[in-house]
């Protein structure tokens, strides 16, 4: 760390075991190459056994966290990276345990006094249990419409199908459940879809980058469209009206804020025909990758990628050395002082 | 307002690029390679059975002793020294060739990448065995070739399917440019065309005037007998042959070979020449220093051994772990076993599951061009030693349980995933 508190030496966390394991390393390659543009130096890193000795030997003065899906983000690796004493970017675990299970993080949307379409949370052991046919006719009629089957917890649209039609239910729900054991299932909202990201200066005021409007050209946004350059066509900022824009904005800060999230996030949304924002899902660790929607926010605002990411570890570095004054209970660092 | 373009060349493409699209299940492979997942997708050559001590030696005394060369420009049919020790090779296997009619590639992937340019337009017809393997079906596709699939069984290719295909193509007046076939230990199927049916495929494909494309990477690594003679070694017409050192020596080197008749060996030397100059001259000295300082066969006979006990774990562990109503088949050399999943499952659907489970495979869908396939996958033996491979089955064994307890939730109506294919290019180290 330099004396005026900035960041000289970090670590980028990417790989790790889950599904988006390819997203990930690719994030992190952006994400450290972005910070090398800026004067920072990176070491590149992917989670496994050789972690903690790893920090041990080689403190970085904090870390950047690229890994989606899994322990990336439901808040495992922070709680390692908390018990080793190593600040990091992003939000505390017990944050993002619950931002990552999606029904979790719309409950706590909807009790701030968000939007987000009614929805019904699974596991594969009530259809078991109870007769698969029973349970998702009792929803077809609780839920009319187009719905969305996806996995409770996970990212990149894995195991994610817009369904139209009642009789498309049991193959999505097989889909879905090949990638997790719960599933979510929610009226599907039509409208303009978006990403807001909302990213804290070095003072902790949250500012909306602005909206990403997603068209994926053959109509869905899955892992192809999402991945293959040129497979969606992107507006910055979005066509939608200034108030439409407004509210957009103004929902992805207040669910960051509801959410307890920190330094950067990203959050999904549909803006229906009257402009009502729609709360989909947030993202404690967006992806960066060349066709990632928060990099492409980031230049549409004319922000730097690697000074947005270098200002989250600053923070990320003056959090730590607040902490290790105060000396909060249960941190390693606490112990040893 | 402004769109953003993420691929400004979007327009600029040729039709041939259709389908190079990111996959989910080929992004799934990325977990394949964590040391905590048994990977049973890949078909790595176990390269730790080599002497690299040896190996080492001799590329070092190679680059002193001949470094220019080595290191220089070469012809673009390749060395002539490399292609007189390939015809012995071959005559391991019954072929009788002048070293003039081979045409030495990086690897054999570029000899079926260089006989498909010189043969295939747009929409002409590629024959091959259902399953294919994947790489070559990457290479067709991206000539715009069409594949027509024709079944085979544990004898290998049937004659008589092939026959009655290529008489209904006739009948459609559609061009077969070449029969493409894998004749031993084929991947992915594990099984070998025998013998008597190896003349009966010569004859059909005579009678209706379609050349005949032998791939035989694995000819030498059969377990349990000497090597039978190739179609090549049949008959000096009609056949063109492609060898490889990928499974004998190493795959890191990218040495293949081509056998052909005399006027297409022409093209291939200029195709080649148009597509990178000429093969490397470093890899094939490598190559050609091993086989002639090294004992090459007795390495290739450590190799069997290697691959035939792991041949004997994965079929111990599937026949004491799998449910009933799996399949699969039991090779006599190679590197794979095709297998066949209970009714109503789909391997390319289950293919997250599996990699929770820490296991990992190849979906059959990625070796069909028509979208079959779908309740079969591929194993390979080769590359984790035996402990691994019954621990991968057993975890594979959990993961088809749940499978079907899902699938047995919600009926028959869940039907199967839309995303079973492996639309791109397989990874290399899958292929």
């Amino acid at each position: 760390m330099t004396a005026d508190g900035g960041v000289r030496r970090v670590l980028v966390l990417a790989g790790g075991l889950s599904f988006e394991r390819d997203v990930s390393l690719r994030s992190g390659r952006r994400v450290a190459e972005a910070l090398r543009s800026v004067g920072v130096e990176v070491d590149e890193r992917d989670v496994d056994a050789g972690l903690l000795a790893h920090l041990a030997e080689h403190p970085p003065d904090a870390v950047f966290i690229a890994l989606h899906g899994g322990p990336g983000e439901d808040g495992a690796v922070r709680g390692v990276l908390d018990l080793a004493g190593v600040p990091y970017a992003g939000a505390a675990p017990h944050a993002c345990r619950m931002a990552f299970d999606k029904p979790t993080a719309k409950a706590l949307v909807r009790a701030a006094g968000l939007h987000t379409p009614d929805w019904v949370t699974l596991p594969h052991e009530t259809f078991r249990e109870l007769g698969a046919h029973a349970v998702l006719d009792r929803l077809v009629e609780r839920i009319p419409g187009p719905l969305v089957v996806k996995p409770a917890r996970g990212g990149s649209a894995l195991g994610m199908t817009v369904v139209h039609r009642a009789d498309q239910l049991p193959a999505a729900m097989v889909h879905c459940f090949a990638y997790g054991d719960t599933a979510l299932i929610e009226r599907f909202v039509a409208g303009t879809e978006v990403a807001v990201s909302v990213v804290e200066d070095a003072g902790g005021s949250a500012e909306a980058l602005p909206a990403v409007e997603i068209v994926p050209k053959d109509g869905v946004f899955d892992y192809a469209a999402r991945y293959t350059a040129g497979a969606t066509d992107y507006h910055v900022p979005a066509r939608l009206d200034a108030e439409a824009a407004r509210s957009a904005a103004a929902v992805a800060g207040a669910a960051h804020r509801a959410l307890g999230l920190r330094d950067l996030s990203r959050t999904d949304l549909v803006v229906d025909s009257d402009g009502t924002p729609w709360f989909l899902e947030v993202n404690v660790s967006p992806g960066m990758t060349e066709t990632s929607l928060l990099p492409m926010a980031a230049a549409g605002g004319g922000r730097d990628l690697g000074e947005l990411c270098r200002t989250a570890l600053e923070r990320a570095v003056a959090r730590g050395r607040s902490e290790a004054e105060s000396g909060p209970a249960g941190s390693h660092r606490a112990g040893q002082a | 307002m402004s769109g953003v373009d993420l691929d400004p060349y979007g327009e600029r493409y040729a039709a041939r690029t259709r389908g190079m699209t990111a996959s989910a299940i080929r992004a799934l492979f990325a977990v394949a390679n964590r040391p905590e997942v048994v990977s049973l997708a890949g078909g790595m050559p176990y390269i730790e059975a080599l002497p690299l001590e040896a190996v080492s030696d001799m590329v070092a005394a190679m680059v002193r002793d001949h470094g220019p060369a080595a290191l220089q420009y070469g012809s673009g049919q390749g060395l002539p020294a490399l292609r007189e020790m390939i015809c012995e090779v071959m005559s391991l296997e019954g072929i009788a060739a002048s070293p003039d009619d081979v045409v030495v590639t990086v690897g054999s992937q570029q000899a079926l990448d260089l006989v498909t340019r010189i043969f295939c337009d747009p929409g002409d017809v590629v024959v091959a065995e259902a399953p294919s393997y994947v790489g070559a079906l990457s290479t067709f596709a991206s000539y715009q070739a069409q594949v027509v699939h024709v079944p085979m069984d544990e004898a290998g290719l049937v004659p008589a399917a092939l026959d009655e295909t290529c008489a209904r193509l006739a009948r459609e007046g559609r061009t077969v440019k070449f029969l493409y076939t894998v004749p031993n230990f084929h991947n992915p199927a594990g099984v070998s065309l025998s013998v008597p049916r190896r003349d009966e495929v010569l004859a059909v494909a005579a009678r209706h005037g379609v050349l005949v494309l032998e791939d035989n990477p694995y000819g030498l690594l059969g377990f349990d007998a000497e090597p039978v003679h190739a179609l090549r070694a049949r008959t000096g017409d009609g056949v063109i042959y492609l060898g490889s050192f990928s499974k004998t020596f190493a795959p890191g080197l990218r040495v293949g070979w081509v056998l052909a008749p005399h006027s297409v060996r022409e093209k291939l030397v200029l195709a080649a020449e148009a597509s990178v100059l000429c093969p490397p001259n470093f890899t094939q000295m490598v190559v050609a220093d091993y086989l002639r300082t090294q004992p090459w066969q007795q390495q290739v006979k450590v190799y069997r051994e290697v691959y035939r006990e792991r041949r004997d774990a994965i079929l111990d562990a599937m026949a004491q772990h799998f449910p009933a109503g799996s399949t699969w088949t039991r090779p006599a050399g190679g590197f794979y076993t095709w297998v066949t999943l209970p009714e109503g499952l789909d391997a390319g659907a289950m293919l997250p599951r599996a990699v929770q489970g820490r296991v990992a495979y190849v979906p059959g869908g990625a070796f069909y061009a028509d979208g079959s396939g779908g309740s079969k996958m591929r194993l390979s033996y080769c590359y984790p030693p035996p402990d691994r491979i019954r621990e991968g089955v057993r975890r594979l064994a959990a993961v088809i349980d749940e499978e079907l307890e899902v699938r047995a939730t919600f009926g028959p109506a869940a039907g199967t995933s839309g995303d079973a294919a492996v639309t791109a290019p397989a990874p290399p180290d899958l292929a």
